[in-house]
């Protein structure tokens, strides 16, 4: 810790909290065994698809991994395009 | 029927499975339980020496396995507890000497002698693990309060649950209740809350278990043993008594604990 952060008061994290963020993240990784760049092909694929069928804001899609206790979801948040959102059939 | 098939596995190495396997082995037969506690590690035994039985070995599992012995002639009994008994693994062979089809046939042979078939199983997630989990009616996880530990802890539960061998349960080792004071170790509700399996037990730090092992001797026979008291409570445990989680011991100096009192740590 640096000189500066004692005088104002900034303490690192312990390296407690450390290891835990750090198992959080990995066990999601290691249960579903989703490597981050087959979630991101995951992710492409399906904004691809259904891009198919409504227009979507493809920058704000989002893929994340859930956990409660030790059951996992996969929880998509697709937000459709603003403005002409609708079928394109 | 019969009597009740856990094994205890770990996913890492050096975790103290078979420290456990002992020191519960022990418990049990304080509490008049008939025991076998059965070294899985094929190649690589250690069980006889931990619980002093090394020189007594005659025949092993594999000479069971492949009819060169009857399984009686192959239990080594304890040296101070008679309902105590220990198969060993085999020292020359590997671990594709034995199949899980065997170890279950096997295990369902010591099922019809025994209350508890305690099987200590090799580190890894190979087959030796899977051998070791086959017969299983239960299971106990041990971790250590690190991330490699736990991470590993975490793989072992996932086979666990792939194959419905069930219910785990977790014994948390080697806790340092100093380090955990200042924040510089995970807690036991952390390692809880990351694996998410029920916890069974909790054993500090303890230098008796060094000792007790050079001596062969598990430490649950030492009345003085702290680690030994967390053991035998573990054994409890699986007898259905409900038994509280033993306060972590405080290992500071009167000075440390003083300056703790005025200028309490900020973690």
């Amino acid at each position: 810790m640096g000189i500066l952060d004692k005088l104002t008061g900034r303490r690192e994290p312990s390296s407690r909290t450390v290891a835990k963020e750090r198992l959080q993240l990995v066990l999601v990784q290691d249960r579903v065994q989703l490597s981050p760049h087959v979630l991101q092909a995951l992710k492409d694929d399906l904004i691809d698809t259904i891009s198919r069928y409504v227009d979507i804001d493809r920058e704000a899609v989002e893929i994340t991994i859930s956990q409660n206790q030790r059951e996992s979801w996969l929880v998509a948040n697709i937000p459709l395009s603003r403005g002409r959102a609708g079928s394109r059939r | 029927m019969g009597g009740r098939i856990i094994t205890i596995t770990s996913g890492k190495g050096g975790v103290g499975k078979t420290t456990t396997t002992a020191n519960i082995g022990v418990g049990l037969a304080l509490l008049g339980k008939s025991v076998v506690c059965v070294d899985t590690d094929i190649g690589l035994r250690n069980l006889d020496l931990v619980m002093g039985l090394d020189n007594r070995i005659v025949y092993d599992l594999v000479d069971v396995v492949e009819g060169r012995c009857r399984l009686k002639q192959a239990l080594v009994r304890d040296r101070h507890l008679s309902e105590l008994y220990l198969l060993p693994a085999a020292q020359t062979r590997d671990k594709t000497a034995v199949s899980a089809a065997q170890m279950q046939a096997l295990c369902d042979e010591l099922r019809k002698e025994f209350d508890f078939i305690l099987l200590d199983s090799p580190a890894g997630i190979e087959t030796g693990f899977h051998n070791a989990l086959a017969p299983a009616d239960e299971v106990i996880i041990v971790t250590t309060p690190d991330v490699s530990a736990v991470r590993d802890a975490d793989r072992a539960i996932g086979f666990v649950e792939a194959q419905e061998k069930g219910p785990a349960r977790l014994i948390i080792n080697r806790i340092k209740s100093d380090l955990v004071r200042k924040g510089e170790m995970l807690t036991i509700e952390d390692v809880v809350e990351l694996l998410a399996i029920e916890l069974i037990g909790i054993v500090p730090e303890d230098e008796t278990i060094i000792m007790s092992t050079n001596r062969g001797t598990p430490a649950a026979m030492d009345r003085k043993s702290l680690a030994g008291q967390a053991f035998r409570n573990i054994a409890k445990r699986l007898t259905g008594q409900e038994v509280p989680f033993m306060p972590l011991p405080s290992n500071d100096g009167w000075l440390k604990r003083l300056t703790r009192f005025v200028r309490p740590a900020s973690s």
